[in-house]
This record gives C-alpha cells, structure tokens and sequence, in this order.
C-alpha cells in the first residue's frame, strides 16, 4: 500500500502553464477525486503521477519511492483511461491478462487472478469475447478489471465514466465506490462532474486554472467553499453569492442589511454573501426579493428569485405557495452564510 | 421519370462509363494476350474470347530476359518495400505521434520532393551511380524507388498510426510496457493492415516503374524497362502479352487489398 506526496510540481505545454506548484498528500487507501472544469489541469496532473507527462519541476513520491523520473511501467501504478484504452485485437480475457503477461505473472496464477478480476467486474461471460462485440459499459468494467487484476497500491482513473449514458453511470458510479470499499486502493479520480466527485471521493481536490483551490472532504468543501469558485461550482444549484459592503459590523447588499456576526471587516470593504440554496427560508420580513420562476423538481421546488439586480435559488417545498412576480422577505440561516472578498473571491473568516 | 430515378441514373451511367473507361483497354490487351501469334492481325477482330490461346503468352515467357528481368523487378520491388517502409513508417509514426519542432516544414518537404521530375534526377543520379558502383545494379534502382515511393509511405503510414489512439499504448505503458514494447504490441499490430496496404502500393509504384530502371540499368533490366527497350523490335503480339504481363500484379493485388485501400484515405 502506498500514498502518493506531490511537492510543488509545475507543468508548461510551451506557453501554456497547466500546472503551477501543485502540491498534494494522498493518504494510503483513500479516495482522492481530482475536480474542476475542463483545461483546469486535472487530468495533467494525473498523467504526471502516472509517468505519462514529465514533470518541469518538483517531486513525486509513491510510497517511500520518489518516482520523479520513473517511466510509467516502474511506479507500481494501474490506470483506467477515458477512452478506456481497451486493445481491441486481444479478447477480454487476453485484455484482463496483459498487465500480468507483461510481468512475466506464472500461467497458472495468471490465469486465476483474470478470473478473480473477471467475477469482481461481472465479466465471467465475456472473457473469449472481443472488444467490439461489447457494450460501452462492458468496455469501460474491462478497462477498470485490467487495472485492478495488476494489484498496483495506486490506481489511477481518468474520467472513466464520462462516455456511459446516465442511467448507467449511476450503476458504475456505485459499483466503482463498492469496488473501492474491497481492494482499499489509494485512488486519484479525475472527473469534471461535481455530483461524481460529492458521491464517491474521501476528499476532493478541487482545481482552477493549474491550481488546487481547496481539497476536502465532500461536505466540509460544499458547506465551507474555500472561494467563491469552489462555491459555484460545488452542488447543484450552485451556492448564490450577493455583492454588498461591510460597514460597522453590518453587510449592507441591496436593499437589505445582514449582520456581519463578528466577521472583523474594515468599512468600505466590498464582501460577498454566500449562502445555499436549501439555507434560505421564506420570512415576514428580512431581505426583500421578488419571486422569478417557480420549477417543481419532484421532491422539492426550485424558486429563483430576484434580490436586487442578483438572481438567487432557493428550495422551497414542491407545493409551495410562491407565485412568480410575488413579493417575498427571505430569511438567511446565519450559521449558514459564507462571506467571501469580492475582489479575490477568497473565504473570511 | 422523377429526380431521384434520373439521379441514379445520372450516378450509375457516370459509373459504368468510368468502368468502360477503364476495362475496355484491359479486356482487349487479354484477349490479344491469349490469341494465336496471328491472330492478333486478324481484322474486324472477333469481341468474344472464342479461340482462347496460351501460345503467345508461351513465347513471351520463353523470350531472352523476360525471366530474368521478372526476376530482377521482384527483386528491385522487396527491396524497394523493405527500404521504404522501414523508413518511411518510423517518420509517420513519428508525425502521428509527437508534436515536433517543424512538423509542418517536415510535412511540406515530403510532399515537395514529389515536384521533382524523375527525368531531370535521372541523369545526374545515373552518372553518380556510376561512380559509386550502383549503376545497372538492383539496388541503385530499388534506392531511386524507395525515393519515389517513400512520401506516399510517410504520408499513408501516419494516417494509420493517427488511426491507433495513443491512449492504447499509454494504456500498455502502464500495464509494463517500455515505449517500443507498447509499439510493437499493439501499435504496430493494429497498424498492420494499412501497413500493409502501403506495402502493396510500394509494390506497385516499384513493379510499373520505367523511366528510372530504363536509365540506370543495361543488362539488369527490369521487366518495364525490358518492355520499354523490347517494343520497338518486338511482334504486336508481343506486346500485348508483355502489357497483360505487366497490369496483372496490380490488378491482383489491389482486387485482394481493395478493403485496406479505402483504409488509406481517410477510412479508419
């Protein structure tokens, strides 16, 4: 078993800088889900690991071994692909079993580890079979049997579900969870989907623009977003965010005052109220808005408002009384507001 | 009759009209080849294949130097494919794979020496051979092929290296894997098939070849070279057996490869 430490690794693609001294500690048997918009430098940072891109500067250790400068074969690493990288010349059982055939593995022991791999993923049926004769599901279980039969302490997964249809990515999503339950690999989960990432990761890094903006557990990340960014980009809705001053310990928005609860802010400071869409109840009085649109989502209603000139979601229940164009006081729960710089976007505490 | 019928039309007319184009000369080239000597004098000629002979085919293979000019452009065309491929196809991996300093420039380059007329390179490459020993050598003139053949095979062979996604080989550079391990496992077997298609080509280009063989070689004709030279002295019927002897390896070849062919341009 193994962690993985990232010590301020950079990574240009000639003018183009996708990492900037990233670092990151990866505990053993975790699972670590990269996430952040596309061109963000998720996936770089994951093929560094690997050994498929070199690094500019920094190290990075599997393990106690750093393996900097390891080609991808010596870092005892397995990795599922986006494309899923299934050889479509060689059956599944011949696919399952290269890793092992490549390490010269024993034919006898060889061949019991592809049945164990084949039973872990559901693949027993369709071990003589090639790769186009299988679903786009089969072919992504392949894909992750390939890997995980290597025993490698690391596993490497580069959106390995952004190419199955949605119904079927809630199946895999579940199943690689389950799977990670029973191998207890250390994991690096690259995605771009922030539901994936809230579901099946330990903690969550998320990054921007070549940079890990905060990385947490899931719900420490959605209740207290280190940025605006992560905020927004972190549940669905994302959190709102309501521009305003601070000014004598009151944050003065539009048309509304809030109290700054012992947020030490100079006066004049320009601030960002954050709060969650599930955190704002209707009142009789508080901060005025008007009532936008109305959309039942089944268990819930989802109300954008308008406080101001800023749109605002909130829930409300699904049989709700809101009317579009109604007038309403809204009530922020005050534990629950997050205040952020408005020019850096960074979290105050 | 509506548009659609007089589209098909239009298409299928187009098509066989074409196919005549083309068939036409072949079906009379073999049906001289295969007539008596005198026959082929016979007018108005007989458009059926009614009085099928191997006689002119006989003496053409038993003529001074057709076999071992035959001989001599099999020769000059496995040397051409070993030379042209083993070069040619590192080059289009390398322009499929990497993203190199003047790859555009090397692209263009390729392409550029085709504008050079081999008539004019003749000469001057006739007189160095000469001098270094090749002259009326198959290896000069397999050299000259290789040259002529090798943008086509660079060209071709990255369209079928850009074909294998490169994930596959990360794929197998993570699975334990060295670079040239994960080419030779799986780039290089799903590439075969349009490499091979490349290779018949070659054969081809080399096989049909005639200017370049005709001036660097004397005695070591090869079979184009010997038609070329013989013609002038030789019985029509002579020439109809040579010209039917010549088009049947391409024709063979592509009606066996013609599912590969369509791989090369552009079909993956």
């Amino acid at each position: 078993m193994a962690a993985i430490t990232i010590e301020r690794i950079v990574k240009t693609f000639g003018k183009t800088t996708a990492l900037r001294e990233v670092s990151l500690e990866v505990q053993d048997g975790e699972f670590l889900v990269l996430l952040g918009p596309s061109g963000c430098g998720k996936t770089t940072l994951l093929r560094c690991i690997a050994g498929l891109e070199s690094v500019d500067s920094g190290r990075i250790r599997i393990g106690s071994r750093d393996v900097t400068d390891l080609a991808p074969r010596h870092r005892d690493i397995a990795m599922v692909f986006q494309s899923y990288a299934v050889f479509p010349h060689m059956t599944v059982g011949a696919n399952i079993g290269f890793g092992l055939r490549m390490k010269r593995v024993g034919k006898a022991e060889l061949e019991r580890r592809v049945a164990e791999g084949a039973a872990l993923l559901g693949l027993e049926p369709y071990l003589d079979r090639y790769p186009a004769q299988l679903s786009g599901g089969q072919r992504q279980r392949v894909a992750v049997a390939r890997a995980i039969v290597m025993d490698a302490p690391v596993l490497l997964m580069d959106e390995p579900l952004s190419n199955l249809d949605a119904l079927l990515r809630l199946q895999a999503r579940a199943d690689l969870k389950r799977l990670h339950r029973e191998v207890r690999r250390t994991t690096v989960y690259v995605t771009h989907d922030q539901v994936e990432a809230m579901s099946m990761g330990d903690r969550i890094a998320v990054m921007r623009d070549g940079v890990i903006e905060q990385c947490e557990p899931p719900m420490k990340l959605y209740n207290d977003p280190a940025s605006r960014f992560v905020g927004g980009f972190i549940g669905s809705p994302p959190m709102n965010f309501l521009p305003g001053t601070a000014r004598s310990g009151v944050f003065e928005g539009e048309g509304f005052r809030v109290p700054l609860h012992g947020l030490a802010a100079a006066d004049g400071r320009g601030l960002l109220l954050g709060i969650r869409a599930e955190q704002i109840d209707v009142a009789d009085s508080g901060v005025p808005a008007r009532v936008q649109v109305v959309e039942p989502l089944g268990a819930n209603a989802l109300v954008t408002v308008l406080v101001g000139s800023t749109a605002v979601k909130m829930e409300a229940p699904v049989d709700t009384s809101l009317r579009p164009d109604q007038d309403v006081h809204l009530a922020f729960e005050a534990a629950h507001i997050r205040w952020m710089d408005a020019e850096t976007g960074m979290a105050l505490h | 009759m509506s548009a659609r019928t007089w589209d098909r039309a239009l298409i299928y007319g187009s098509a066989t009209l074409l196919a005549l184009w083309v068939l036409v000369p072949f079906y009379l080239i073999f049906l001289s080849a295969f007539s008596r000597p005198n026959d082929v004098f016979v007018y108005p000629k007989p458009l059926l294949p009614t009085d099928l002979s191997t006689e002119t085919m006989q003496v053409f293979l038993q003529s001074t130097g057709v076999v071992a000019s035959v001989l001599n452009s099999l020769a000059v065309a496995a040397i051409t494919i070993v030379l042209s491929l083993a070069l040619g196809a590192p080059a289009g991996y390398a322009l499929a794979r990497f993203a190199f300093r003047g790859r555009q420039g090397f692209q263009l380059v390729v392409l550029a020496t085709k504008m050079f007329p081999v008539a004019i390179l003749s000469i001057p490459l006739a007189v160095a051979f000469v001098r270094l020993g090749l002259y009326d050598n198959v290896i000069g003139v397999a050299l000259v092929h290789t040259a002529m053949a090798l943008p086509f095979v660079i060209l071709v062979t990255a369209g079928v290296f850009a074909g294998v996604s490169n994930e596959l080989e990360e794929a197998a550079m993570t699975l334990g894997c060295s670079r040239v391990a994960a080419f030779l496992r799986i780039a290089l077997p799903l590439a075969l098939p349009g490499l091979a298609a490349a290779a018949i080509f070659t054969f081809v280009i080399s096989w049909n070849e005639v200017f370049a063989a005709s001036i660097l070689t004397l005695r070591q004709r090869t079979l184009p070279a010997l038609v070329l030279f013989a013609l002038q002295q030789s019985p029509l019927y002579f020439k109809f057996a040579g010209g039917f002897f010549m088009v049947l390896p391409a024709v063979v070849f592509i009606f066996f490869m013609r599912r590969y062919l369509l791989n090369l341009w552009g079909g993956r």
